[in-house]
């Protein structure tokens, strides 16, 4: 008995999913008798089944939902939005009831007489009492008595249905049937020997779960799948291992026999991984409904189209893609599609699409989702941007769309206007983007003003065997996922490529962009051997892994390569507690432990050292005189200036065509000011044309900006005057970081401006 | 030896059941280990160490294809370090279904404690090694400290 429930229950969860899809194409296609067929067959067999198996909770909820299809089947009702949400419904309580079965064993003890009694109302008009005792009926034949059909007619209707599934049904529909066979998570999956030549089975399994015979396809338990996959992963690390050995030796007996077990641990690598992989459309089949629901909510028209559901993909990636893709479907209908008047208005067709494909492309599958809705107002954004001090409004206006579009999934980021309880276009995009980054995958955002928006992901086929860069770094080894690796550059005092510094922070000019680097044996606290790097250092010697993580890119400082392997990535143990920069361990070949490198808590290192003032940085410098940071930069005229870094507000990059005269001063917009421009070689130090660094001192109310050439470093030193000063807005000379140094008076510029109207705002100015 | 007989109070009042340890010396201390907790023992290891980890935790060592955390009990008990070129072993124990490896000085022989022969720890223990105590056995020259791997391993 509990064999034929564990069935049942797998059966109708299967069912359950495929009524969901088949409602929502009936709600679009109300007359399409072969779909309401389908549909009514369902509803019908699960009623069945619940009869045979003794579960009256059940089959009384089945029951009035049948009855309500019967009536859109015989043409008595016409089915409308809301009696198909009603059915909906329905099926949601049975839903719940089947889970309740799955984990309790039980029906539970609910009450469904309000979904009953609203599924009768509907069936039978609100006049008609219903028709209680002629429910539990466990030959679960259709109730058509208000037609006051006779029960031979009942028993036609019976065979019409037994007849029925022998109809070949449509590709699309099976393809739909195959994909939700494995839905639910913990359900056992349908390992498919030759879904080709089984044709005809999806359909004829739904509606005579009984008969098997013959079939092409067994239900294995996920576990023992799982299982076998450990197994399999263990024999290719000692397939491994055996292959180093025999590569030392020459001229080995094993040689042969060693090369066949390797191929065949391969096949048998595939073979089991092919048991794994799962269409695509598995994760997408929840969404139709969903779409349905929100766009019925929000009152827009939403149609779902759906490419290359086939597409397959290993259980366990399509486990963690499952809720970002469903997030960004629900984003879609909700900020990216408009409502159907704002649609017309702007000459498209009042049905708005949200377009998901997937395919293979290289060893990863990249998946689509694109919707032809308003797209992203990048203006907005760029102003959002400034409105949380993400960046300044002249930073913002240099940035390209898509570096504006990257925003979008910053933590807390969201630009709509009303937030609705599906979403808001940006919360949880930065969720979406570090689920998609833990499995090793990428995502994109492209957007047309107007015109849609698309989001493209990139995921690895599977996770349980990556390819993996092992490289060396203070006398240890570590893994680093292949996918993230970009490229690697040599370093030494002839190579052409140099570790500089900037705020004591190493970084690497690499083409046209100056990337961040990770100075992997100080972050681990490393030793070995040779020093490594550190700053100020030029005869380091070693290699920087470029590597990408998001849309971020970074390098990462080791002493060498070791070797490319395939690794099977293992948790690490509980007892170490949860350690950072490592994702997890394997064995290689060489029988050796390795850690794997987690890019991400590396990237994320980056992101916050900036922020931190230098001298906080290091723990070294903390033995030190009393003393602060101080920024030193080079005008036109000879010699280095330093100014205490806290008195720099802020330090701008001005287009200088765009400098204005006002009192004849040289003013350049600011933040809604004006800002006046000084500089410390007179007139001459300000450009005429070009960019200029320009460095803000006092705050918004009251701030000059000081023209500048460039600037050179920030040091952490004592500025004591060693000479006093003879000119103007120099506080005095003195030696900084073992430098010759004039030391500006950022108060002589203020005090300059203090009476002046430029403080006023833009309006009176003008 | 006096002052160790008024500390202890109680006696166990367990019947003459024997048991066999496996001995192991970390910092000149002799320990012991019911047999039944030992899976494994094997000569220094090369181990893997893992950065930033706490001081208690070695490293990690490929056993027969699977991944073991290798524990410093000469960390664990607060011992200073042992010398560079000290040799050293690993005794490997299970821990609700997961193997640890806990890597001493030197494994000494298998010996046969009588359970009504075990006292229970005395109070003056330091507190990192009364946590981990399972009792004292007196052997003829020496104190065998009894380890709980329970409380070893959890920290």
């Amino acid at each position: 008995m509990d064999e034929l429930i564990t069935d049942f229950v797998a059966e109708t969860t299967e069912s359950l999913s495929v009524l969901d899809q088949e409602l929502v194409r009936f709600e679009q296609s109300p007359n399409d008798s072969e779909i309401l067929g389908n549909i009514f067959r369902m509803m019908h067999t699960i009623k069945g089944t619940c009869g045979f198996l003794g579960l009256p909770r059940l089959e009384k909820v089945a029951h009035a939902g049948e009855d309500v299809l019967g009536k859109f089947r015989d043409g008595t009702l016409q089915p409308a939005p809301e009696s198909v949400t009603l059915i909906l419904r329905c099926i949601d309580q049975i839903r719940s009831i089947v889970d309740n079965l799955a984990s309790a064993g039980t029906e539970g003890d609910g009450d469904d007489s309000a979904i009953i009694g609203e599924l009768r109302t509907l069936a039978d008009g609100p006049a008609e009492p219903s028709e209680e005792p002629a429910a539990p009926s466990v030959d679960g034949g259709p109730v058509l008595s208000d037609e006051g059909f006779p029960v031979a007619a009942d028993l036609l209707a019976e065979v019409a249905l037994a007849v029925a599934p022998v109809q070949a049904p449509k590709p699309k529909q099976q393809q739909q049937l195959r994909a939700v066979q494995t839905s639910a998570a913990d359900a056992p999956i349908v390992v498919r020997n030759e879904p080709e030549k089984s044709e005809a089975k999806p359909d004829s399994k739904v509606d005579a779960p009984k008969d098997r015979a013959g079939s092409q396809t067994i239900r294995v338990n996920v576990e023992v799948l799982e299982n076998l996959m450990t197994l399999v992963s263990e024999m290719v690390l000692t397939r491994n291992q055996l292959l180093q050995l025999t590569r030392l030796s020459e001229d080995s007996v094993f040689k042969e026999p060693i090369q066949r077990l390797s191929r065949t641990t391969t096949e048998l690598q595939e073979g089991v991984m092919k048991t794994r992989m799962q269409p695509i459309g598995n994760a997408w089949s929840k969404l139709p409904r969903i779409v349905r629901d929100l766009a019925n909510e929000l009152g827009k028209k939403i149609n779902i189209d759906m490419h290359g559901e086939d597409t397959e993909l290993d259980r366990q990636v399509l486990e963690l893609i499952q809720d970002p893709l469903t997030h960004m479907v629900r984003n879609s209908a909700d900020h990216g599609l408009e409502t159907p008047d704002e649609r017309l208005a702007g000459g498209k067709h009042e049905t708005g699409t949200i377009r998901l494909s997937a395919f293979h492309e290289g060893g990863h599958i990249i998946i689509e989702i694109a919707d032809d809705g308003r797209g992203l107002n990048t203006e907005r954004i760029r102003a959002k941007i400034v409105e949380r001090g993400m960046a300044t409004s002249e930073e913002a206006a240099a940035m390209d769309e898509s570096q504006v579009n990257q925003f979008i999934m910053k933590p807390g980021f969201s630009t709509a206007e009303k937030v609705t309880k599906v979403s808001g276009r940006g919360v949880g995009m930065d969720v979406v983007r570090s689920n998609i980054e833990k499995i090793g995958g990428t995502i994109e955002f492209r957007s047309a003003f107007g015109l849609g928006s698309t989001f493209t992901i990139k995921i690895p086929l599977t996770l349980a065997i990556i390819s993996s860069l092992v490289v060396q770094c203070g006398g240890e080894r570590f893994a680093l996922p292949q996918i993230a690796v970009n490229e690697v550059v040599r370093i030494s005092e002839r190579s052409e490529h140099r570790i500089e510094s900037l705020k004591g922070l190493p970084v690497l000019r690499l083409r046209d962009s100056l990337l961040p680097l990770i100075n992997l044996r100080q972050i681990l606290k490393l030793d070995g051997e040779s020093t490594g790097w550190s700053p100020g250092c030029n005869t380091f010697e070693g290699y920087v892994v470029i590597c990408r993580n998001g849309s971020q890119v970074l390098g990462i400082i080791v002493d060498s390569i070791a070797d490319a392997e395939e690794i099977v990535v293992k948790p690490l143990s509980a007892i170490l507690g949860t350690m950072r920069y490592f994702s997890g361990n394997t064995i290689l070949g060489d029988g050796r432990v390795i850690l794997i490198l987690d890019l991400n808590d590396l990237a994320s290192d980056i992101a916050q050292e900036p922020v931190q003032p230098s001298a906080a940085r290091e723990p070294a410098e903390d033995i030190r005189k009393s003393g602060e940071s101080a920024l030193l930069f080079h005008t036109q005229a000879e010699g280095m200036k330093a100014v205490p870094l806290s008195r720099v507000h802020r330090i701008e990059s001005f287009d200088m065509a765009t400098v204005e005269v006002v009192q004849g001063n040289r003013v350049v917009q600011y933040r809604d000011q004006l800002l006046p421009l000084m500089s410390l070689d007179g007139e001459e130090g300000i450009r005429r044309e070009g960019r200029q660094t320009v460095l803000v001192f006092g705050s918004d109310g009251a701030a000059v900006g000081l023209a500048i050439e460039t600037i050179v470093d920030i040091v952490y030193d004592e500025l004591a005057i060693r000479k006093p000063s003879r000119s103007a807005g120099v506080r005095g000379s003195g030696i900084v970081a073992g430098r010759a140094v004039d030391i500006i008076e950022p108060e002589y510029f203020l005090a300059q401006i203090a009476e002046d109207v430029c403080t006023a705002e833009l309006e009176v100015a003008a | 030896m006096n002052a160790i007989k008024q500390e202890l109070t109680v006696r166990p009042l367990v019947s003459g059941r024997t048991e066999q340890m496996v001995t192991f010396f970390v910092a000149d201390q002799i320990f012991g280990l019911s047999a039944y907790k030992v899976r494994d023992v094997l000569r220094a290891q090369p181990l893997t160490r893992v950065p930033l980890a706490a001081a208690e935790i070695a490293g990690a060592i490929n056993l027969r294809g699977h991944i073991v955390t290798a524990i410093d009990v000469r960390a664990r008990l607060g011992a200073p370090a042992a010398p560079a070129d000290a040799s050293h072993m690993c005794v490997v124990v299970e821990r609700s279904g997961e193997q640890f490896c806990l890597v001493v000085d030197a494994v000494g022989d298998v010996i046969t404690v009588d359970s009504v022969d075990i006292e229970p720890t005395p109070s003056f223990l330091p507190t990192a090694w009364a946590q981990v105590s399972g009792g004292i056995y007196r052997m003829q020259e020496r104190l065998l400290l009894l380890l709980d791997v329970e409380q070893l391993l959890s920290y």
